[in-house]
């Protein structure tokens, strides 16, 4: 039997191979690597799941007061009395998430190649991209309202101000990663500097540049919520923000869970897309290849 | 004028940072005919690298010149072929795309280049291996694609610093017995660096041996063994060992005298 772990090329060159011992095995289609993926990542959602039958336990033994801390079923009622408000909301908060984690990508990106590119621009932008780091998105979010208004354009640029450093530092990072010889070999090769930029040196980035994705998703959806509980009339900080002042546990527990299950569906979309684009990459081999029995 | 492939003429390289100046070579000359296999060994930081390095035009020299085929080098050289000890593969390709990135930066066409790698996959025995990634390569079979890739374009001058050096030892001869039988049947001229007086005696016209730091040239032994070498038989032959001998002695005493 073939273990299903073992780390597949593609072709159907059975034939080619036997005499040298090498023997191709078809690339595995996506669901199978869709089914894989699940396979490995079953541990954090039974982890998930113990601590939802915790909260069930503590609630239902009666352990703290219900207006304090809502059953799983008040909670899931609340969601269920009125599923196009928290539709609504959810969606606000998404787009907002979404769009600022693809501005801060698209920025942070560009930044990253412009200051790799040049050291005169990286001493320029370095302190600058520390101190927007620095600051306390909180505090200077509610300048964002007065500049940009109670619409979406706060929320945004929170957003894009959070999730955008990682993606920059990761990339820089990602960019100088080149092995120096690399680099050598590709001048000899008479190589143009941006033949060299899109087939070594950007590649070569994106393990890195994933890493800090995975950081920026999840810093995106806070800063979503940051600039919603400055000032909003839409989205989950907004619905947080309006059950704390009614007293309303169970929507304030449904907010609260909703956003971190955007949190952690947006970071899943982005470590599932990193295992489809670098499936070559040392953290990302299904454990190399398994002997067969 | 054009009659050598590589002159490197009184050459002197310094490396200038902050904390120190460090003089690599200094009063280097050295000739290489087309076609010549030259061996150059030498204590380790003694410049071999750095030598390479000049000859390619990676390094400009601080004084002296540098020609390949009668011309000046100024700048990184397109004519040359570069095998370092790591393989320095891009572990996102595979083997045979590894090869054809010469190609794609040369902007080689697409059927040449193509014809080309398989006839070098054929003649280093990676056939089997072309769609394998470089992980799941030997270190062999990763130098042997890093040879492919140096060689796709028919460089006239094959550079090569180290290039068995992490292999164990019995790769390392077998490897040494392929490179001969490539060297011959491509008929290119090969600048080797290596720390292994036997590998250099074995394929080697000549051996060129470098001094501890500042490197400079010791000496030049020429090795008189036939054209054809069986590995076992040569490894044998009075001149084989005579040679080997004569470099031993030669670096030893050049350590024992600093
Ligand atoms: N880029 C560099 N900057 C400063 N010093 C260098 C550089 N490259 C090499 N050197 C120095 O030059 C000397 C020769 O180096 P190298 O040619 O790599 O030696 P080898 O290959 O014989 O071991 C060493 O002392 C090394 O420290
Ligand atoms: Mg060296």
């Amino acid at each position: 039997m073939v273990t299903h772990t073992q780390s597949a090329r593609a072709g159907q060159r059975e034939r080619a191979g036997e005499a040298s011992g090498v023997a191709e095995r078809s690339r595995p289609g996506l669901g199978q690597r869709l089914g894989g993926f699940l396979e490995r990542s079953w541990r954090p959602f039974a982890l998930l799941a113990a601590l939802f039958v915790a909260w069930w336990g503590v609630t239902a033994a009666e352990l703290v007061e219900p207006y304090l801390v809502p059953s799983p079923g008040d909670t899931f009622d609340a969601i269920a009395q009125r599923p196009e408000y928290f539709w609504e909301h959810t969606w606000t908060t998404t787009y907002e998430t979404v769009l600022g984690f693809v501005i801060a990508i698209a920025v942070g990106v560009v930044a990253a190649v412009a200051m790799v590119q040049s050291s005169t621009l990286e001493k320029t932008l370095y302190p600058l991209l520390l101190f927007a780091q620095v600051i306390p998105k909180i505090a200077i979010a509610p300048l964002f309202v007065v500049w940009l208004g109670f619409g979406l354009g706060p929320k945004i640029l929170v957003a894009v101000l959070m999730a955008f450093f990682p993606v920059v530092i990761s990339m820089v990072t990602g960019l100088k990663s080149v092995d120096p010889e690399m680099l050598q070999l590709s001048s000899t090769m008479g190589a143009k500097s941006g033949q060299t930029f899109w087939k070594i040196r950007f590649p070569a980035s994106l393990p890195h540049l994933f890493s800090g994705l995975k950081v920026a998703a999840t810093m995106a959806v806070t800063g979503a919520v940051v600039g919603e509980f400055v000032g909003a009339n839409a989205g989950l900080g907004f619905v947080i923000l309006q059950a704390n002042g009614n007293l309303d546990t169970p929507v304030l527990f449904a907010g609260l869970l909703i956003m971190s299950l955007l949190g952690v569906l947006l970071f899943v979309i982005v470590e599932w897309l990193e295992q489809l684009l670098l499936p070559w990459h040392a953290s990302r081999r299904d454990e190399g290849a398994s002997t067969t029995i | 004028m054009a009659g050598y492939a590589v002159e490197i003429d009184d050459v002197t390289v310094r490396f200038r940072s902050k904390k120190r100046d460090v003089t690599a070579l200094t009063d280097v000359t050295m000739r290489v005919e087309p076609g010549e296999f030259v061996s150059i060994v030498g204590p380790s930081g003694c410049g071999k690298s750095t030598l390479l390095k000049l000859s390619s035009g990676l390094l400009p020299a601080s004084t002296g010149d540098v020609r390949l085929f009668g011309e000046p080098v100024n700048g990184p050289r397109k004519d040359i072929g570069y095998v370092f000890q790591k393989a320095a593969l891009l572990e996102w390709r595979s083997a045979r795309k590894n090869i054809l990135l010469q190609a794609e930066m040369r902007k080689m066409p697409a059927k040449e280049a193509a014809a080309r790698a398989d006839e070098l996959i054929e003649m280093t025995g990676l056939s089997g291996f072309e769609d394998a990634l470089p992980h799941e390569l030997s270190g062999g079979m990763q130098q042997r694609v890093a040879l492919c890739r140096a060689l796709l374009h028919r460089p006239p001058v094959l550079l090569m610093d180290e290039p068995f050096g992490a292999l164990d030892a019995l790769t390392r001869e077998q490897m040494n017995v392929e490179l001969r039988r490539i060297w011959q049947e491509t008929g290119t001229t090969v600048l080797l660096v290596t720390h292994s007086i036997a590998e250099a005696v074995y394929l080697s016209d000549q051996v060129v041996m470098i001094s501890a730091r500042p490197g400079t040239v010791a000496g030049v032994v020429d090795v008189n063994l036939p054209v054809e070498r069986d590995y076992g038989p040569t490894m044998a032959e009075p001149e084989f060992a005579k040679a080997t001998r004569h470099i031993r002695d030669h670096l030893g005493a050049a350590a024992a005298a600093e």
